[in-house]
């Protein structure tokens, strides 16, 4: 089976520090992955690539099957890719229906947004993801951080995504709100898009991840399926950076 | 003091919401009205008469047209500081159009220099918005060289030397005895303002109601246009009331205040209804959010600046025209006031917040004040001082209020 997104022999530099040398990743539709490592590992430099924050020096981007070129982030939301980053990367001073739609209004060929179309299509996605707001027309800046989280994720994927990746999904979050994303992704997943998680710490992600990537110092650890592993074994690859004996996936 | 100021403000923010209305905004009308007050007591009654408010609209008009791409230059977190030398330069170069290269008396030399002042204004602009855009050089130093730059190739493009006059058409753009359309087409204006906000109102609440939305109550909609109609037609009445020397014939609204009001609807619809508006706020709130979101924001600082150059190319046509003349020194200064503006008119200089009409009724108040403190024969540097100290406390006031509102 071809896989849905496909990275190949991925190098990036920064100024002479190799932030990621040579790594291989793929993503099946409706799979989630973990990506772990310390801080300074790589994983997000790697995804950034993917979601065309900054190109590759060199490497492959294949979309199943197909290698695509990725210069900037409208090329990569054109393909379907869209991230969810740590920091939410949110407009605090707009409303959360300008957020949702940021750099996809819906406007006539002149420009002008038609804002009731913006507002009603916001309020389906809501609902369909059963995601609560207060009030679309409150600004961002007076949200709660799981309604800030809320807010990024409904933007993500309100635009038919088939990749999408969280960086550092619940680490800002309370326990409640870490469960509402859990059931999100296992949602996500069933509706076929392959979710990629970014996290530092292993506890975030263990449960809800089905195959974990480890990388340190830029280099790939390797690869395992959860099942196969104890947390204890992971985090062995994450701070020794070797792979258990018979647990390579 | 903290405390009144945040009872107050939760008192008036409910009243003004229960009907629909932006608090901000009828704060800084009562500012207005409170210092207009205050100058016609001040100056014996000569403030609030037809003449001082025809004279003071279309002083209004120039530093109103440019404050409109102040607020979203600011808003986008950038500054020019070129805007004075612009109107300058822009005007010794259409003055010199109309007398070295076009005939002056020609029919359609005011509509062609016209246009090529503009063009100028979106070239300079282009040229500035390619440096802080593409080359990466902060606002404040490439727009300081502008201001620099042009103010002295206005005077060096013709050495100094006052060009006038100018074509008799182009100077109907500049207001005065014949740039007015008279006691009749005023009226006719004034008639089609009113409809016309009555019909946004009106298609705003189907538009909602289509969609199943929630509505304004109607009462402060009728109010809201109620309200409108009533300013439209004293605006308009005041027009007519001042009379052309020596004649019982009424002025009617000038040229280049109708030039300031469609500007003014125009750039407001921009700011808040247009895609570009929208991310011109997304990239002043977080450059780098909006940026992630997919907003080419290079791109859309050049356009911020081009689009300051068009309005820069307007207000010189105005001011130009006004004078008669072309002069290197036109616009001194005029970097300042319609900064002051903006900000006065609650722009934040962090970048994301301001609105188009907040920086009208801010030109409105430093125009008001200046022309009043003219009136009570106040010496020029003491005004330009009050002016100054007017600007600091706006501020500061501003801070205290958006303090306030965080509380």
């Amino acid at each position: 089976m071809t896989a849905l997104v496909e990275l190949r022999n991925i190098v990036k530099t920064f100024g002479g520090v190799h932030a990621v040398e040579n790594v291989s990743i793929d993503l099946a539709a409706g799979e989630v992955l973990g990506l772990l490592g310390h801080n300074g590992a790589g994983k997000s430099t790697l995804v950034k690539i993917l979601s065309g924050v900054f190109p590759a020096d060199s490497g492959d981007i294949l979309i199943k099957g197909q290698s695509v070129t990725i210069r900037s982030t409208r090329d990569a939301k054109a393909l379907g890719i869209e991230t969810i980053y740590q920091t939410l990367a949110l407009s605090e001073n707009l409303d959360c229906v300008a957020n949702l739609f940021l750099g996809r209004e819906i406007a006539g060929w002149h420009g002008f947004m038609n804002d009731e179309a913006m507002e009603k299509k916001a309020d389906a996605t809501l609902n369909r993801l059963r995601l609560r707001l207060p009030l679309l027309s409150k600004l961002v800046s007076s949200l709660s951080g799981g309604q800030r989280q809320a807010v990024a994720i409904a933007r993500a994927i309100q635009f038919n995504a088939r990749v999408l990746i969280m960086d550092e999904p619940t680490a800002a979050l309370g326990p409640e709100e870490t469960q509402n994303v859990a059931t999100l992704i296992a949602e996500l997943s069933n509706q076929g898009i392959g979710i990629i998680l970014i996290s530092h710490d292993i506890h975030d992600i263990f449960g809800l991840a089905s195959r974990l990537v480890v990388m340190k110092n830029g280099r790939l650890v390797g690869t395992v399926n959860t099942g196969d592993v104890t947390k204890d074994e992971v985090l062995a690859m994450i701070i020794a950076g070797k792979v258990p004996e018979a647990r390579q996936a | 003091m903290n405390f009144l100021a945040v009872k107050f403000r939760s008192v008036s923010d409910r009243i003004a919401r229960a009907a629909g209305l932006d608090v901000r905004l009828l704060g800084m009308l009562f500012m207005m009205a409170v210092i207009w007050l205050t100058l016609d007591v001040l100056t014996g009654g000569l403030f609030i008469t037809p003449r001082n408010i025809f004279n003071l609209s279309l002083q209004v008009s120039v530093v109103g047209i440019m404050t409109c791409g102040m607020v979203l230059v600011i808003v986008s977190r950038h500054i020019d500081l070129s805007v004075g030398s612009q109107i300058g330069f822009i005007g010794v170069f259409g003055a010199l159009m109309q007398n070295a290269w076009l005939p002056i008396d020609g029919t359609s030399t005011w509509w062609i220099t016209s246009l090529a002042m503009l063009g100028a204004g979106i070239f300079i602009g282009f040229a500035q918005g390619l440096l802080v855009a593409y080359a990466g050089i902060p606002s404040f130093v490439v727009t300081l060289g502008g201001l620099l730059f042009l103010r002295n190739a206005a005077f060096y493009i013709n050495s100094g030397v006052t060009v006038a006059p100018l074509n008799e058409t182009f100077q109907l753009l500049g207001g005065g005895l014949d740039g007015t359309i008279g006691v009749f087409w005023s009226w006719v204006v004034c008639g089609l303002a009113i409809a016309g906000v009555a019909l946004i109102v009106w298609r705003s609440r189907r538009r909602r109601s289509v969609h199943s939305m929630a509505q304004k109550p109607l009462a402060s909609d009728v109010l809201m246009v109620a309200i409108w109609a009533i300013v439209i037609a004293v605006f308009t009445a005041t027009m007519n009331g001042y009379k052309q020397p020596k004649t019982d014939i009424g002025m009617g609204i000038p040229i280049p205040v109708l030039i300031l009001i469609g500007v003014t609807i125009v750039m407001s619809a921009v700011a808040r209804k247009h895609r570009f508006g929208r991310h011109v706020f997304a990239m002043g709130g977080s450059s780098e959010s909006a940026e992630l979101a997919g907003i080419d924001t290079r791109r859309l600082t050049l356009l911020v600046f081009m689009m300051m150059g068009l309005l820069c190319g307007l207000g010189s046509i105005v001011t130009t025209a006004r004078l008669n003349a072309g002069a290197s020194v036109t616009g001194t200064m005029t970097e300042l006031t319609v900064i002051a503006a903006a900000v006065i008119g609650g722009t934040s200089l962090a970048g994301g917040i301001g609105t188009v009409y907040g920086g009208i009724v801010g030109a409105v108040i430093m125009q008001s004040l200046e022309s009043g403190m003219i009136l009570m024969g106040v010496p020029t540097p003491l005004q330009r001082m009050v002016l100054a100290l007017v600007l600091i406390i706006a501020v500061w006031v501003d801070t205290v209020y958006r303090k306030a509102r965080r509380a």
